[in-house]
């Protein structure tokens, strides 16, 4: 007898108000949470190199996505994920700039994990995008990035898409292009 | 070991591309997917404690209301559970909701619809399932509301649900509709779903076994996140 399955609940776009609630603070929506979640993904006791990743997200047409909402995921500085070492979770989460569309996290560089490169893992929505967007950001200095088993997947110039720009030691930039000839390489997880 | 989750079904998502709603025509990736090899990193995620929460945080016409006061609008309560795709609940899922007040307008600074504010609705509510998957929310029936797609759209009621269950790779923003509203079958953002059994997974249904008589009327919604499993299995789709 087959086993009865159910189906996925379809996915719908966040819509251009997911700031009321995904992050209500940062919408003017204060006192209904102490903070928005996310927000805060370093304590004075995480272990590790201190690092900003920031960014922006792009359309076709080259206009930043102002009203994007950007979730990170990624392992400690010692490459485990979900360790909650000295309380760094792991996860953060960002809405983009309601003027330029721009994102940051201030985290740790992540350690690689046992089967690849380090790598922050993200996830985009907005407006327009109907079902939530999966991609990797690896760092542009990593020895393993050739011996990653899911860089060694794609061909030269789109492999580029998920590699960090260094702007200095401490603070890389990953832009995402949802479309054109830099078209981000998005994953299916 | 760890079974691996279900691969996404994308042929029961919405489009990525959908001319109908104007703003994916620029924000859908043209190039395919790539699919990622078996990692637990992705499928792997943040835990989510009940201490986070705040007593009101699930009752939208209290969170946000003056002392005393009230939001606006029907009342109503909108439950369901959290299940996986192999039918069993789905326990510590965060879930936050987002919703338009009972004039179909949202307190955001984007926002321009001439339908009122109620200085006592924010909007917004958050729950984490229970053992069983079940999650409960007060809150006010949310009004349709016109925004600028075609000429004369409006969106049919609903409210926004963003789920965290156990891993990243289950990350789900969507959308609930309400039985009967005849706006759902005019909406692009709904039409960009093409299986009709689809949209009726994102509808939910009078539950008046809920209801709190002179109270608040209830809705039943489940929220389906994807499951683990090696064996195959027959698709049998299931709605709410
Ligand atoms: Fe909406």
């Amino acid at each position: 007898m087959a086993a009865k399955r159910l189906k996925e609940s379809p996915s719908q776009t966040a819509g251009p108000y997911v700031h009321i609630g995904c992050t209500p603070n940062f919408a003017g929506i204060k006192g209904v949470y102490d903070g928005d979640p996310g927000a805060k993904m370093l304590t004075d006791t995480v272990e590790g190199e201190r690092i900003t990743v920031t960014g922006t997200v792009f359309d076709g047409q080259g206009a930043p996505l102002t009203d994007a909402l950007i979730e990170i995921w990624q392992a400690d500085a010692l490459g485990r994920f979900g360790t909650m070492n000295s309380g760094f979770t792991g996860w953060g989460r960002c809405p983009a700039d309601q003027s330029t569309g721009a994102w940051r996290f201030d985290t740790v560089r992540p350690g690689a994990s046992s089967v690849g490169a380090a790598h922050i893992i993200f996830w985009i929505v907005a407006r327009g995008i109907n079902v939530g967007l999966h991609t990797r950001m690896y760092f542009p200095d990593d020895p393993l990035l050739d011996s990653d088993p899911l860089l060694s997947l794609i061909e030269g110039a789109r492999r580029e898409t998920l590699i960090a720009k260094e702007v200095s030691p401490t603070v890389f930039q990953f832009d995402i292009h949802l479309q054109g000839a830099g078209e981000t390489v998005f994953l299916d997880v | 070991m760890v079974e691996p989750l279900y691969p996404r079904d994308r042929s029961w998502h919405p489009a990525a591309h959908f001319p109908d709603y104007k703003s994916s025509i620029y924000r859908s990736p043209q190039k395919p997917l790539i699919k990622a090899p078996p990692s637990q990193n992705e499928d792997s995620g943040p835990v989510f404690g009940h201490d986070m929460l705040g007593p009101l945080d699930n009752d939208l016409i209290r969170n946000f209301a003056a002392p005393g006061e009230l939001a606006i609008g029907p009342r109503m309560i909108v439950h369901g559970r959290v299940l996986d795709e192999n039918a069993r609940p789905v326990p510590g899922a965060l879930i936050e909701i987002w919703q338009a007040n009972a004039g179909g307008r949202y307190r955001h600074a984007k926002e321009g619809y001439l339908a009122p504010l109620d200085p006592n609705f924010g909007g917004c509510g958050r729950m984490i399932s229970a053992d069983d998957g079940t999650y409960r929310f007060m809150t006010v029936q949310p009004g349709p509301y016109p925004w600028p797609n075609g000429p004369n759209s409006w969106r049919p009621a609903h409210i926004h649900f963003s789920v965290f269950g156990h891993s990243f790779a289950q990350r789900l923003i969507t959308q609930m509709y309400f039985e009967g509203d005849p706006l759902i079958q005019l909406c692009p953002i709904v039409r960009a779903i093409s299986d009709p059994m689809a949209i009726d997974q994102l509808t939910a249904r009078l539950d008046m076994e809920a209801t709190a008589p002179m109270d608040a009327l209830a809705y039943h919604f489940d929220i389906i996140l994807r499951g683990r499993g090696s064996t195959p299995f027959e698709n049998r789709p299931e709605g709410n």
